[in-house]
């Protein structure tokens, strides 16, 4: 196991090497030039040394293969330099102040598509064809196909401005330090409803399809029959044998979206004014800030890898058929 | 077909609550209550900003939303007040000197820091010195490398001299006073970006404090109570980062902010048109500084004919346009000023919708005969480009559409392209890869536009992107630049737009109205000639109108 770890993290090192030469060399080609923004793009304002000034400071004077090369000397040491942005700050700095809020919302909104999905899943393959089936169906592709920013936007005028039972966007109402501590947690939570539904909701097809399928292929199987067989009960041989079984895809789905948990939808937390990782990494990519826009490849990647190290060894415990390093001999 | 059909039913039925109920009451008043009404303190005001600002210290930002929370935390020099003439803000007096070349300022003595030092002529030297300074990484250099001296002559006396007269010295004391008691190391060493005044702990002279500033969430501001000039009365303001129009609006309806100067046309003039937003919000409504154009690049050779621009110029119909894309909410631009300022020329050539004339024009610049097509051909060529714009801007892309329509009723073809803006300026506007472009200008108090018109302002960095060159304009702007005398500057930027007008180097289109809604319990909002926020600290709730006590 230790050894087989150690050779996938082995194994990682040049991928991810690929993997941010790929992305630097993408945002280079892209037009436009960071320092633009800075000086007001077109404003009459600024002058042409002072541009050539800060193409100096942020080394975009030089070829871009030394660019990478400084790039990636101080990725070594885990730095990512300051943003590009006229901020200028550390790119971690950055990152670490909008990470919590996405990554809360991420995770309840994971959690809450998987209470859902997998229960629908599980009926709708055990009753194919049924009325539930057709209607969750139906349902999960609704809010599959429904465009977030238009669901979002009707929500907030039914719930925000007709009925005024939820705040319209943003995190914390303009006296939340004045608030007593239950109301803070609930202010808060009331804020999160709006856009945590609007991403269940689209998110729910997924996950439930996957389930459905992955379950309507495990009851075919004989092993099912043979526990149908032996007198289970319908329960039992649905709830332990197939479910089981039909969980192990669901983990590997799983393992990818973790780099998801930290992506972030850029249009909910536009659209309802969260400030998140999503809106960041577009503002920052519109505003061709090198720095942060690599970070966030970089780290996405780096979890990408991880997430796919981390489903493979789940299924080694969910799943006995699978073994790693010496067990199998 | 069941999923499509239950979608369309839900959107019927909000729509159907979205006609029937509308909350909130609003707040009753007369006019005449809201003239006498004596000033209190107290309340909050909640506006909403479309992008986080970018730092602190607005000397080396460029954002408008940096400059907003910026000239409230700072003050400069001077300022401008409602009908746009500078006026002492942190300078209690000035004196110009006859060649226009010294000038010599009196501060307040009452000024204070925030962090209660006085302010004093020393600060307004080190301000001087930050500005210059190589390493400072700000847009607003120019005006300062002007200056060829600067001395501190008593604590509150500042003498200043220019090189050659220079006509926006004045104007450039508006700049924000930074302390030199905190800053000046971090100027010394070309921090300036870094230092803690720039993200946690400003310290200015002006009306507010800073409060707190939560990234991409909110900045909040306090009343400055040492604050040297009348007011501020409204205690606290939060600034909230709404990076959405559409949420802004609806936020606006929900009210949850007081006041927005984001409102598209469609939603000033139709969708705020009910009873309960108008009991609600005060509407206002001005020309903005900045216009729309249709430009052209001048090294092409069918464009460097003056007759096929006027042509075109005769073929757009602007009181059309300004009624299809603003709703009517636009003044009709005849040059790069706006209607109602002082330099502003009303007797230029102007050009009426007219296609008759147009066509003649064209013809005479050789455009005779059509093609099977119905297009106008010289040279066995057909007279067809690119009309390109940026993403992101609705007006924009409806302006090409109906330049499109008008030209192509004279016989021209266009086609419209839509660019993302970075990769549009840099690879097509600075490169000059373009034939034709719809932008916008945004133009400064001051009516010199060096940058945009000379002739040497045509490198890849520089703006005059259409690449015009006019010796005569050269001239009446070097002329209007070197001068600090209103009346005689007026006389070469008459003569500027005369020029403008005749040569139509663009086609200048309309100054889209600014269309700001203020809460209606907040009083003292005055629209002028400058907008409305000029005497922002003058703004107040009456106490019994108040909404917020905290803070």
């Amino acid at each position: 196991m230790f050894w087989y770890v150690l050779r996938r993290v082995l194994i990682a090192v040049p991928l991810l090497l690929g993997i941010t030469f790929i992305s630097f060399l993408v945002i280079h080609l892209a037009p436009g030039d960071p320092v633009d923004f800075h000086t007001g793009d077109l404003s009459p304002d600024s002058s042409a040394q002072a541009k050539q000034m800060l193409r100096k400071q942020y080394g975009l004077d030089k070829p871009l293969p030394v660019q990478y090369w400084n790039w990636l000397i101080r990725l070594a040491r885990l730095d990512f330099g300051r943003s590009f942005a006229p901020d200028g700050r550390p790119v971690l700095q950055k990152i670490g102040e909008r990470l919590p809020i996405t990554l809360m919302l991420n995770v309840i909104e994971m959690a809450i598509i998987l209470l859902f999905a997998v229960p629908i899943g599980v009926l709708s393959a055990t009753r194919q064809y049924s009325r539930f089936d057709k209607a969750t169906t139906v349902f999960v592709f609704m809010g599959f196909a429904t465009p977030d920013f238009w669901f979002a936007l009707l929500l907030i005028l039914l719930f925000a401005v007709h009925l005024g039972w939820l705040p319209a966007s943003g995190l914390r109402d303009i006296n939340w330090e004045y608030l007593s501590f239950w109301k803070r947690h609930w202010d808060f939570l009331s804020h999160l409803i709006l856009p945590i539904g609007v991403a269940t909701f689209g998110g729910l097809a997924g996950f439930s399809r996957y389930m459905r399928q992955s379950m309507l292929e495990v009851v075919r199987q004989d092993y099912i029959q043979s526990a149908r067989a032996k007198g289970l009960a319908e329960r039992a041989v649905i709830g332990k044998h197939a479910l089981r079984n039909a969980m192990l895809p669901i983990v590997t789905i799983l393992g990818l979206s973790l780099p998801g948990l930290i992506g972030g939808s850029v249009i909910i937390e536009t659209i309802f004014s969260i400030p998140g990782l999503g809106q960041l990494g577009f503002e920052s990519v519109l505003a061709r800030d090198y720095p942060t826009v690599l970070a966030l490849f970089t780290v996405s990647a780096v979890l990408t890898l991880i997430g796919i190290l981390i489903s493979d060894l789940l299924l080694a415990v969910v799943d006995p058929r699978i073994a790693f390093g010496r067990r199998q001999q | 077909m069941i999923v499509l059909r239950a979608a369309v039913l839900v959107v019927l039925a909000l729509a159907a609550a979205a006609c029937t109920s509308e909350v909130g009451s609003g707040t009753g008043d007369d006019g005449a209550a809201r003239k006498t009404a004596r000033p209190v303190y107290g309340d909050t005001l909640i506006e909403a900003l479309l992008g986080d600002i970018q730092g602190l210290i607005p000397n080396i930002t460029s954002d408008s939303a940096s400059h907003t929370i910026g000239d409230l935390i700072y003050s400069g020099l001077v300022k401008r007040d409602g009908s746009l003439r500078l006026v002492g803000d942190l300078a209690e007096s000035w004196t110009v000197s006859r060649d226009c070349r010294n000038m010599t300022f009196q501060l307040k003595k009452n000024a204070k820091w925030h962090d209660g030092r006085p302010f004093t002529a020393d600060d307004v030297v080190f301000t001087y010195q930050a500005m210059v300074n190589p390493k400072t990484p700000t847009a607003y250099k120019e005006d300062f490398k002007a200056v060829e001296s600067i001395e501190a002559v008593d604590a509150h006396t500042v003498r200043v001299r220019y090189a050659r007269p220079y006509a926006k010295a004045l104007q450039s004391w508006s700049t924000t006073m930074l302390p030199r008691h905190l800053l000046e190391s971090y100027v010394t060493e070309g921090r300036l970006r870094e230092a803690p005044q720039n993200r946690e702990s400003p310290v200015g002279t002006g009306p507010y404090r800073f409060k707190e500033w939560r990234t991409g969430e909110k900045v909040v501001l306090t009343a400055n109570r040492d604050y040297y000039d009348t007011g501020p009365y409204l205690s606290r303001l939060v600034y909230r980062i709404i990076p959405s129009q559409a949420t802004i609006f609806l936020e606006l309806k929900a009210k949850g902010i007081d006041s927005s100067s984001t409102l598209t046309a469609l939603q000033y003039k139709r969708q705020t048109d009910y009873p309960a937003f108008r009991r609600a919000y005060q509407k206002f409504r001005y020309p903005s500084s900045a216009y729309t154009y249709f430009g052209f690049n001048l090294k092409d050779p069918r464009f460097a004919d003056k007759r096929v621009r006027q042509a075109f110029a005769y073929a757009i119909s602007k009181q059309e346009l300004i009624e299809g894309v603003r709703l009517g909410l636009g003044r009709e631009a005849t040059g790069p000023y706006k209607p109602g300022t002082w330099v502003y020329n009303p007797n230029v050539k102007r050009y009426p919708h007219d296609l008759e004339r147009a066509r003649q024009l064209l013809a005479e610049a050789g455009w005779r005969e059509k093609n099977g097509d119905g297009l106008l051909v010289k040279d066995g060529k057909p007279f067809t480009f690119t009309l390109m714009t940026n993403q992101g801007n609705d007006e924009r892309k409806k302006i090409a559409e109906l330049i499109q329509a008008s030209l192509r009723e004279l016989g021209v073809g266009v086609d419209i392209r839509i660019l993302e803006w970075a990769s549009f300026i840099k690879e097509y506007i600075k490169k000059r890869r373009f034939e034709a472009i719809v932008l916008g200008w945004g133009i400064g108090l001051d009516p010199d536009q060096y940058e945009i018109w000379h002739s040497s302002k045509t490198g890849p960095d520089d703006l005059n992107h259409i690449s015009y060159a006019n010796p005569e304009v050269d001239e009446m702007l070097e002329r209007g630049r070197s001068s600090c005398f209103e009346d005689e500057r007026k006389k070469y930027y008459d003569r500027l737009q005369e020029i403008l007008a005749e040569d139509q180097p663009i086609v200048f289109l309309y100054f889209p109205d600014a269309l700001p809604v203020v809460a209606t319990r907040v009083y003292g909002v005055v629209e002028s000639p400058n907008g409305i926020g000029f005497n922002f600290t003058e703004w107040f709730v009456p106490r019994s109108l108040q909404r917020y006590t905290a803070g």
